[in-house]
């Protein structure tokens, strides 16, 4: 059973039809590779899977079962997690507060409660070593690499067990170096069977992590094939439209 | 030598000294220190038991105020209206108990009107979302407006039966200390346990350093702002009623002008108007090294109309050494 699956979802603001009758399922360890042009319908769809629109027309359905988001804490209680652009990080914080952003761990009896430090460090620690990550606990997020602030945006994503978590252009404004460490990361996920859904214009990444690709343009899913099946040359065109859709 | 990466993990990036040479609150408080040293050496005014009592007693209220400030410039937020705030609940308790009022309701009033006030600056920062430069400029205006209406501007120096406690308030000691610096150091432990131990405190440097990552994980942002308001507004509502203890008498003009030296303290103590960075600790050093720059040129002999240049000049090499030592790490 598909661990998310979505039936001829349509949205459209006013007049402006972004989506189309887009239709697409991923399974659990699935890595998926979302690609488009500027405005093929990429940013619209992940926030229409992440809660932040309801669809127009179409049905979600999360392992099977029907689901309506309103709003994004409604999805991430299902198990969707999304990993922003701009990772939402706060510079001034430690890497362990900013995992914790909102979901703090606390001790203490009744209505005396402090933050417990040392349990978020310590389960902080557990998840940089699952991502197998160099990223101290302590350390400010300011003083960190742009890899390192991947590290910290997707443990974020760990905390919960999320079955799905859709990252939007990881790897937009990072160093080639940075780029490996992040695809890394992608690959841990789906090592623990976790579907990720990674967004993104460079060609060179989706293919290295993706085992599909699904291709938007102009609000319609015009390809879903696998890797393997597919090339490059053959996605630029039908980002571009100089290859007509795929069945 | 390999190093595993639970060595990395567990690292701390820097040493206790490393820590404290990084902060600029570090820096004032070792000038305020040297200050207060060289006077006791060139004086023998200085060190006196008198003075310093009515050093710390001076920069309290400023002090008590910065706690609140420092809340708010931590969250990327400003209030400009603490000094109308203070002469508002000054003028609330000072009325109240010249009508023949008890102390506790005269000052519970003043109290819920300073946190009304700060919960309408709250509202409209947070909901309509108009800058808090623009609301809190307004609510200067607004209330010592009100204060003006409820004393019709006239002077209030009668405060009813129990005036001997309320002058015991603000002008008594306890423990030859006196009472508003008591409250200080209270409320400063108070401030420094929030900003560090408490969520409030976790969300607070959280949305000054990046709000919309704050919305995004689901930190309740607006009831965090309205909070912080309150609890500024609730600072100069405490100092307004030691002030008028101290000084036995309120006029519509106490406090005018005080936002400008609680942000100068707040702001020489560490906190970044940018948002994100602040201490409690940090708000109470800068107000005690501006009153100390104060008394010494008053002890040296220098004319009090030097004071301004002083303490502004002093604004600008704090904040200005922060950027310097960080302009040189980057490089």
């Amino acid at each position: 059973m598909p661990v998310l699956e979505l039936r001829d979802i349509s949205k459209n603001f006013g007049a402006i039809q972004a989506l189309t009758d887009v239709s697409f399922s991923i399974e659990s360890g699935e890595v998926v590779g979302l690609m488009g042009d500027n405005g093929a319908g990429k940013s619209t769809l992940v926030k229409v899977m992440a809660g932040n629109y309801p669809p127009s027309h179409g049905t979600m359905h999360v392992a099977g079962e029907q689901v309506h988001f309103h709003r994004p804490i409604e999805a991430r209680e299902k198990g969707i997690e999304v990993v922003y652009q701009d990772l939402a990080l706060c510079n001034n914080l430690t890497a362990a507060a900013n995992v914790f952003l909102g979901r703090e761990v606390h001790k203490g009896m009744g209505p005396l409660q402090v933050l417990d430090y040392a349990a978020m460090y310590r389960r902080a620690a557990e998840l940089f070593k699952e991502l197998k990550s160099e990223t101290r606990p302590r350390d400010l997020v300011k003083d960190m690499s742009g890899g390192q602030r991947q590290a910290v945006a997707i443990a974020r994503t760990r905390l919960s067990n999320p079955r799905i978590v859709l990252m939007d252009e990881p790897t937009a404004a990072i160093s080639v170096r940075q780029v490996a460490e992040v695809l890394n990361l992608i690959r841990r996920l789906r090592d623990q069977m976790i579907a990720v859904v990674l967004i993104s214009h460079r060609m060179p990444d989706v293919f290295a992590v993706s085992d599909r690709i699904v291709v938007l343009r102009r609000g319609r899913k015009v390809a879903d094939k696998k890797i393997s099946q597919s090339s490059p040359e053959e996605v630029t065109g039908l980002i571009t439209g100089a290859i007509e859709g795929v069945r | 030598m390999a190093i595993s990466i639970d060595d990395t993990l567990n690292q701390r990036s820097h040493g206790v000294l490393g820590w404290l040479f990084s902060r600029q609150t570090f820096w004032v408080f070792i000038a305020a220190v040297l200050a207060c040293l060289a006077l006791s050496l060139m004086t023998d005014t200085f060190a006196t038991p008198q003075n310093l009592f009515n050093v710390t007693r001076n920069f309290a209220f400023v002090g008590i105020i910065a706690l609140g400030m420092t809340a708010v410039i931590v969250a990327g937020g400003i209030d400009l209206s603490v000094g109308s705030i203070l002469c508002l609940s000054a003028m609330v308790v000072g009325t109240l108990m010249s009508w023949g009022h008890s102390i506790w309701i005269a000052c519970l009033a003043a109290i819920f009107c300073a946190l009304l006030v700060g919960f309408i600056n709250g509202v409209l920062i947070a909901y309509i979302k108009i800058p808090a430069f623009v609301v809190t400029l307004g609510m200067l205006s607004v209330a010592r407006s009100l204060a003006m209406v409820l004393s019709n501007n006239k002077m209030v120096y009668q405060f009813g039966p129990d005036q001997a406690k309320l002058l015991w308030l603000g002008g008594g000691t306890t423990f030859d200390i006196a009472n508003p610096v008591l409250v200080l150091a209270a409320l400063a432990a108070f401030t420094g346990f929030a900003f560090r131990w408490t969520t409030w405190g976790r969300h607070l440097f959280a949305i000054g350093g990046n709000e919309q990552a704050a919305v995004l994980t689901g930190v309740p942002v607006r009831h965090m702002k309205i909070s912080v308001y309150m609890f500024s507004a609730l600072t100069a509502g405490i100092a307004g009623i030691l002030e008028v203890g101290w000084l036995g008498g309120v006029t519509t003009n106490l406090g005018q002008g005080m936002e400008l030296s609680v942000i100068a303290a707040a702001v020489i103590g560490g906190a970044n108007l940018a948002g994100g960075v602040g201490t409690a600790f940090g708000a109470v050093v800068g107000a005690a090294l501006i009153e100390v720059i104060r008394n010494s040129l008053i002890l040296l002999g220098i004319s009090t109309f030097w004071q301004g240049s002083f303490v502004g000049t002093f604004i600008v090499i704090a904040v200005g050494f922060d950027y310097l030592r960080r302009y040189r790490q980057s490089d």
